[in-house]
């Protein structure tokens, strides 16, 4: 089954039926996973798969309940980091392990044992990144840098330490396609040294072109392994989720309404240290239309969400329209009362009050727009009206629970997403803005979430989702726009646009130079 | 061994509801250590300090007027502690509203008539709330920590106290002590039922005041507000909440309150300004809004508990000779294990081994 | 005369520059201790009971030292083991300080205390002008310098000192690299303790030899003003420090030569300008925001 390139025959890593509990989950049952040396392993599943647990074992940032890792064929006990350090693992974290108020250098010397000056630590880094075409400036502040340099530093903090084993996860769910075509190559040049890779993914085209071999995990368990190089995308999705998946329909081709939600010059200065400016954006999303604005990580997404939600107001009332209204200066409640509806990045803290019930949860959002409903006399909550809409959005959107009305920290992401989005989709709202939308969201529920969205816009509403990730936007959207330092390009209608030049503009590439560009690549 | 913590599902109802005895007992129970380290008995001690001072009506009355500023500064604590504004200066807010309702009898003690009771009592409010306004001005508009400022303008009160009395509103008539002229009868607080004890209306305030908050917290969708953006800022915010409305909307209600608390001291306990009006209520409030979980229904039975330890404080000094200072200690033991125990209600606490039993334990499930 | 109150500026200065320096390094590490006035004040009963009982100023010093350490554990405990809300625990830190330093000194109230002697360097103390500013003072305040020097020098030059510093930004990533989050903040938060203990025994045995109820007056938590006025940073403590110092020991030069100005209200000016101080540092929203340690006051459960 295993059609391993082995170096010498032997195993860098024996993984046995190791198993790890939180509570009465199961986070890894029994898993099995070898990596030999000199090879690109993938390891596979869905988001909440277990993968992130059982890499952190490996890792010893979590202790196993129970199982066996060998290593080089010995046994051992990863009790923490700096034993995995010392074994030779590396690991390249997802969200980063980064520290924004200290430099680059110091960053990469926090994690290295040995008390090496930071001076020579910082002409090594900057030395080795050249090596490997991953420029870096060791005396920046992390804070300052963009996602990309971020996980640069990740990796060249990991080289330095000379591992056997590196570990990425998720690594290219921050980079432009472009930046993770470098990214492929720094990792091909990593395995001709000898060196093995153990790569986290949920994107198949990417596992099928870089990796030898593949584990892929579901439901905390190992489902199966394969040479992902002789499957296909739909037969490597289908071990993943266990069932077909289904894409999104488009049922019936946009006819554009009336512009519902229109942007005009909209600019703003950078709220706090580390964050970014909007500069002059101008955008029209019709009733009808899905527009997907695309973009790596903290190119000002989250600035652009909060001054169209109005958490953060407009200097000029014309800045933005909604419904043919001055909404500039007015506040998330009067928006919502013109009748836009928002969905933030972040559910927990932002979307919804962690320790609050659903119920609660919905009158976070509705108090306004559904006062008589759900607001009596002297302010008194109707806590009777607001549970029974709570109960009809957790019906119609299939939210799994365990509890009758539970504190929204208690469901798992894709189920506390589908609420929230159906609490607004309960509304009938004529604009809706999602940021992310099925970010870390089981593949069911993001296939529900991306279908209801397409339908609210058929039925008439204008919808606007932010994403940073492509397939989900070319799968939904009528047209994509782009977002770059603060800038947001033209939208591109689905027909024209590649993943190349959405790649491109992502990069940064001036809209004008797009073709030139296009040539040279 | 360590300790772990454990997350819970959800809140653990159980333990949200008997934390506060729990960390009572406990603080009975450290309490009996130190008594018996000071030599006493600590069965006599306790016995003193938590059952003595119920066996009389006229004792029970004196219960209520202790509770009372306890109850009603704890409450406004409680709103501002739950919408995650650290306000610690209620001790000032209560001595300036114990100023600002002095105004008229001791300026003008000759204005006598119905009004100025209800006169006294709204400017006692005022003088909190607006003294209480300072810190809510300085962090909304300044961003500056008003758990600081709000104690700093503690000592300034009290040093502003101690010069009133001392100087322009010393009485005229009263041998060079530091206190102000007594206050006419229309300016006195009456008390409830006189035939039996001292007990005021004051404490009617405070508990008419804390189920209307109680009410308003839990019932309202000004309550919703001050949890939201209490527990999640950015929740909050995206409700459509005013971070900064709220800011002084707490501060505004703890300072106001504080204040008819400092007025209705003055004027139904006390009589007149003196440098001292409060043994700390200001702070001992702190404790009994967390004793109380938070909760204006709780606060009322925790203030009742705090009042009857400065009674039992007063009681064992008296019979055996344990002196008062021993009370604040008991206040401060009984805050530290409230905290403790109000772990229990968000995580469970699992205690493990050393780490070679727990191989042996892995070893054995392979 | 000069150099008179330039002495008494520091006797002034040093009790508060000892305590922030301490809680610079516990709010370095990402814990909030609002305790400072708890532990100073258990330090200052301790200090002056030892030192009465046994005769030596140093062994009421040491003795100080140890009790605040042992005292702010109890903080540690809850907050760092137990994740205990930061800032009421601290307040409660505070309260039980006050209570018990209130009972253990009962006995103490009125009686005359141990005083530290003054460094005498013959020849050196008694040059003109600066000889007692710069050889004469109490071996406490050469302390109080060399401990500024001694934790400029660690946070920013030594590799623990970095360690520290990132977990004060990021818990989260800290212990994602294998850094002891939790050991590490024990013992900030011990070191705090410390320095506390140890500025509570200077009013104690320096400033005002003797023991009275509360006698920290605030002083804790001007300490902590005094943290954010310096934005973390051990040497812009120290200015602070001194500068409080001089007001402090201005309105009593102003007491003492009767301006005309009530006693209390020139009293309540120390208490004014920390009020004054803090909001001129925090107007700056971007500023304060870069400068204090992100993780600040946040709840850290690692997870295993």
């Amino acid at each position: 089954m295993d059609t391993t390139p082995l170096a010498n025959g032997r195993n860098l890593l024996e993984v046995r039926g190791l198993t790890k509990i939180f509570g009465t989950l199961k986070a890894c049952d029994q898993v099995d996973l070898t990596i030999a040396k000199g090879e690109i392993h993938a390891l596979l599943g869905e988001n909440g798969a277990g993968k992130s647990t059982l890499v952190k074992m490996l890792f010893g940032s979590l202790e196993p309940n129970a199982g066996e890792i060998q290593w080089n064929g010995q046994p051992v006990r990863i009790t923490s980091p700096g034993v995995a350090k010392k074994l030779g693992i590396g690991m390249v974290f997802q969200h980063f392990s980064l520290f924004e108020a200290l430099t680059a250098a110091e960053n990469i010397a926090l994690s290295l044992a040995d008390d090496t000056p930071i001076s020579t630590i910082a002409a090594k880094a900057r030395a080795l990144s050249y090596s490997y075409g991953l420029p870096l400036d060791p005396e920046s502040l992390v804070g300052d840098l963009s996602v990309g340099e971020r996980q640069r530093i990740e990796i060249i903090r990991c080289l330095l330490q000379t591992p056997d084993l590196i570990i990425l996860d998720e690594p290219t769910s921050v980079l432009t396609p472009q930046e993770a075509d470098k990214l492929f190559e720094t990792l091909e040049r990593l395995r001709a040294e000898g060196k093995s890779i153990l790569y986290i993914s949920h994107r198949l085209d990417e596992v099928r072109r870089l990796c030898d071999s593949a584990t892929i995990m579901r439901h905390g368990k190992v489902v199966g392994h394969c040479n992902p190089r002789l499957e296909t995308p739909s037969s490597l999705a289908r071990m993943m989720v266990g069932t077909e998946v289904k894409n999104a329909e488009r049922t019936t081709a946009a006819v554009r309404g009336e512009e519902l939600l229109s942007i005009c010059g909209m600019s703003r200065k950078p709220a706090g240290p580390f964050s970014m400016p909007l500069k002059n954006i101008r955008l029209n999303v019709a009733g009808g239309e899905v527009i997907g604005i695309a973009g790596v990580a903290g190119n000002g997404q989250g600035e652009l969400f909060e001054a169209i939600s109005g958490e953060a107001l407009q200097d000029s009332a014309d800045a933005i329209r909604i419904r043919g209204k001055s909404a500039g200066r007015m506040g998330i409640s009067a928006r919502r009362l013109l009748g836009a509806a928002f969905v933030p990045e972040e559910r927990l803290g932002h979307g919804a009050a962690p320790r609050m019930r659903l119920s609660d949860n919905l009158l976070l959002s509705r108090h306004t727009t559904d006062g008589k409903a759900f607001v009596g006399m002297a302010g008194m909550v109707k806590s009777g009206a607001v549970q029974k809409a709570a109960q009809r959005i957790i019906e119609v959107m299939d939210v799994r629970k365990s509890a009758p009305d539970p504190e929204a920290a208690a469901l798992s992401g894709g189920n506390l997403q589908k609420f929230i989005i159906g609490r607004e989709l309960d509304r009938n709202p004529s604009v809706m803005v999602v940021n992310q939308p099925t970010w870390g969201v089981d593949a069911g529920a993001a296939a529900r979430i991306r279908q209801a969205l397409i339908e609210l816009a058929r039925n008439g509403s204008a919808v606007l989702v932010i994403s940073q990730d492509l397939d989900e936007l070319f799968e939904i959207s009528d047209s994509i726009a782009v977002m770059h330092n603060g800038d947001l390009s033209k939208p591109i209608p689905i027909a024209e646009a590649t993943l190349e030049r959405i790649g491109l503009l992502m990069g940064g590439a001036e809209p004008g130079h797009l073709d030139h560009a296009k040539e040279v690549a | 061994m360590r300790i772990e913590l454990v997350k819970r599902p959800e809140r653990s109802q159980l333990f949200a509801a008997f934390s506060p005895f729990i960390a009572l007992g406990l603080t009975l129970i450290a309490g009996a250590i130190m008594f018996t380290v000071l030599g006493k008995n600590p069965v006599e001690a306790l016995y003193y300090y938590f059952i003595d001072p119920l066996r009389e009506v006229w004792s029970l009355h004196e219960l209520a007027v202790k509770a009372a500023p306890l109850i009603l500064i704890a409450v406004g604590l409680s709103i501002c502690f739950l919408s995650n504004n650290w306000n610690i200066g209620a001790e000032g807010q209560f001595i300036m509203g114990a100023i600002a309702g002095s105004i008229l009898p001791v300026m003008f003690p000759e204005f006598q008539s119905w009004i100025v009771l209800p006169l006294m009592l709204l400017m006692g409010i005022a003088g909190g709330a607006l003294y209480g306004a300072i810190p809510a001005y300085l962090k909304v508009r300044f961003n500056t920590n008003e758990i600081l400022t709000s104690l700093m303008l503690v000592y300034v009160a009290q040093l502003f106290l101690d010069w009133m009395v001392r100087g322009p509103w010393r009485n005229p008539e009263g041998m060079n002590f530091p206190e102000t002229r007594t206050f006419s009868p229309s300016a006195v607080l009456p008390e409830i039922w006189s035939a039996s004890g001292r007990a005021n209306w004051g404490f009617v305030f405070a508990i008419v005041t804390a189920v209307a908050l109680w009410f308003m917290l839990s019932r309202t969708l000004r309550g919703f507000e001050v949890q939201v953006l209490g527990q999640s800022p950015r929740a909050g915010k995206f409700a459509g909440f005013s971070q900064s409305r709220m800011v002084f909307f707490a501060f505004l209600v703890a300072g106001g309150l504080a204040g008819l608390a400092g007025i209705s001291e003055v004027s139904g306990a006390i009589g007149q300004l003196r440098p001292t009006i409060s043994p700390g209520y200001g702070f001992a409030a702190i404790i009994v809004a967390f004793l109380g979980r938070l909760n204006p229904l709780g606060i009322i039975a925790a203030g009742l508990v705090l009042a009857l330890s400065y009674l039992g404080g007063e009681a064992a000094q008296i019979s055996i000779g344990v002196s008062d200072k021993v009370v604040r200690a008991f206040q401060g033991m009984l805050l530290f294990f409230v905290l403790a125990c109000d772990t229990l209600i968000l995580y469970r606490i699992r205690f493990v081994g050393s780490s070679a039993a727990k191989t042996v334990e892995a070893t054995q499930n392979v | 005369m000069f150099e008179g109150i330039l002495i008494t500026i520091a006797t002034a200065a040093t009790p508060l520059l000892i305590a922030s320096v301490g809680e610079l390094v516990v709010e370095r590490s990402g814990v909030l201790n609002l305790g400072v006035e708890g532990m100073m004040v258990m330090g200052a009963v301790t200090g002056f009971g030892v030192a009465l009982a046994t005769g030596s100023p140093w062994l009421g010093v040491l003795a100080a030292i140890i009790v605040g350490a042992l005292f702010s554990l109890l903080f540690g405990f809850l907050t760092l083991t137990l994740v205990t809300n930061q800032v009421a625990t601290g307040l409660a830190l505070t309260l039980l300080g006050l209570g018990l330093s209130g009972m253990l000194g009962e006995s103490f109230v009125g009686m005359p205390g141990v005083k530290m002697d003054y460094i005498y360097i013959p020849v050196l103390t008694d040059l003109p002008f600066v000889g007692k500013l710069v050889f004469g003072q109490d071996p406490l305040f050469y302390v109080s310098l060399l401990l500024t020097a001694g934790v400029a020098y660690f946070l920013f030059r030594t590799r623990a000192g970095l360690t520290l510093r990132s977990i004060g930004d990021n818990h989260a990533s800290a212990h994602a690299l294998g850094i002891k989050v939790i050991a590490i903040r024990y013992l900030a938060v011990m070191f705090g303790g410390a320095c506390a203990g140890l500025a509570g025994a200077y009013l104690s045995l320096v400033y005002t030899p003797q023991w009275i109820e509360n006698m920290t007056a605030g002083r804790g938590w001007i300490a902590l003003a005094l943290v954010v006025f310096a934005s973390w940073r051990p040497w812009r403590v120290l200015a602070g420090a001194y500068l409080f110092g001089a007001v402090s020991i201005g309105q009593l030069h102003a007491q003492a030569l009767g301006i005309g100005v009530p006693s209390q209200l020139l009293s309540s000016l120390p208490y004014l300008a920390t009020v004054v101080v803090l909001v001129l540092i925090s107007r700056n929203r971007r500023l304060t925001m870069v400068n204090t340690p992100a993780s600040l006051g946040r709840p850290f459960v690692p997870d295993r």
